[in-house]
């Protein structure tokens, strides 16, 4: 009876240990927006999608919301307050853009020093292009120019012959 | 083949190498070097208290008309430490630069201490409790100094702790374009 007890403990023992590690991977991902209050559930989805895209000055490659760094922190604040100030998304971001340059946009504006950048690989695309087509171009008119005098008379001679023209008609039929 | 074709064969090989050295220079790039928005910019606006007073606040428009060196610390910055001696030492040897202090995001009185017992380089200390002036200056962390010219411009900044080498380096070319 007692061991039966005894078993029956560490099995509850286990179950709550397995409970609250489970809690522990769930929870903290959550943490950092379930602690704001927000006035509607838009403004709660923008401060969402903002802290998502910007990017923490800090850091190399990491947003806001997934960056602990005290100045990610700092700049998740300043976006709830200015989206409780009733401020656009594009208002927030330019301002940040004002503060912290280029860097904190993910992706790039297009201008003077970006043209390079959003257009390089399609003018490089097409620089290859043109590169493989004029060596195909050159290697066809080789290929037709080493043809020997004695192989143009063959050719000349299937030619005359209407080897050749048989040849396609009776393909044109069968099919 | 002529000899024209021939050299076309070149032009994918000087692209490769451009991309290699291109590469190269981004694996190299100091991050720290990213240029700060508000070069060439003026000093924005504020009003704040000073460290040893907080009656008395500094504004933007009150520091106009000298060379400012604005450093951006805290004692909570192990590089701000390290950097603090040579502050000290720099600010000796430039009497005719106004250093300004901006403690960021710090315990007013841990601060205080910090400067009664390690000296003082700055003609004023301005308090920044919750960081929104470093906001507006568009600072990632602690150290950081500005250089603002006599009409109120952000003509430098730089990013991590000074000494005397980084000071002739760095500082020195660019303040003596302002004088």
């Amino acid at each position: 009876m007692k061991k039966q007890l005894k078993r029956g403990c560490r099995l509850v023992k286990a179950l709550l240990l397995l409970i609250s590690f489970s809690l522990i991977s769930v929870f903290p991902s959550y943490a950092a927006i379930e602690e704001l209050e927000f006035s509607s559930k838009e403004d709660r989805e923008r401060y969402k999608k903002l802290t998502d895209e910007l990017r923490c000055p800090m850091c190399m490659n990491s947003n806001l919301s997934g960056s602990d760094a005290p100045i990610a922190a700092d700049l998740r604040e300043e976006i709830y307050s200015q989206i409780s100030k009733g401020n656009s998304d594009a208002e927030i971001i330019d301002f940040m853009q004002a503060r912290y340059g280029d860097f904190i946009l993910y992706q790039p504006p297009l201008n003077k020093g970006t043209l390079l950048l959003w257009f390089g690989p399609i003018i490089l695309l097409l620089l290859g292009m043109l590169f493989i087509r004029k060596l195909f171009a050159r290697s066809v008119n080789n290929a037709i120019a080493a043809l020997s005098p004695a192989e143009e008379a063959q050719l000349q001679a299937l030619l005359d012959d209407g080897f050749i023209n048989e040849k396609t008609n009776s393909l044109k039929k069968s099919s | 083949m002529n000899s024209s074709h021939r050299g076309l064969l070149f032009i994918p090989a000087g692209f490769f190498l451009l991309m290699l050295l291109l590469l190269g220079k981004a694996l190299f790039w100091n991050q720290r070097e990213i240029p700060s928005a508000l070069l060439n910019r003026p000093l924005p606006e504020f009003s704040k208290p000073t460290l040893d007073n907080p009656n008395q606040t500094i504004t933007a428009a009150g520091l106009r008309g000298d060379i400012l060196i604005m450093n951006v610390w805290a004692t909570w910055c192990p590089p701000c430490h390290a950097e603090h001696p040579h502050l000290v030492r720099i600010s000796e040897n430039e009497p005719d630069l106004v250093f300004v202090g901006v403690n960021y995001k710090d315990d007013a009185e841990a601060a205080g201490e910090f400067i009664n017992t390690r000296g003082n380089p700055f003609a004023y200390i301005l308090t920044d409790v919750d960081g929104k002036l470093g906001i507006e200056l568009g600072v990632r962390g602690a150290p950081e100094t500005f250089v603002v010219d006599r009409e109120g411009f952000i003509r430098f900044k730089y990013e991590g702790a000074i000494d005397e080498n980084v000071w002739q380096e760095k500082f020195v070319p660019v303040i003596s374009q302002l004088n």
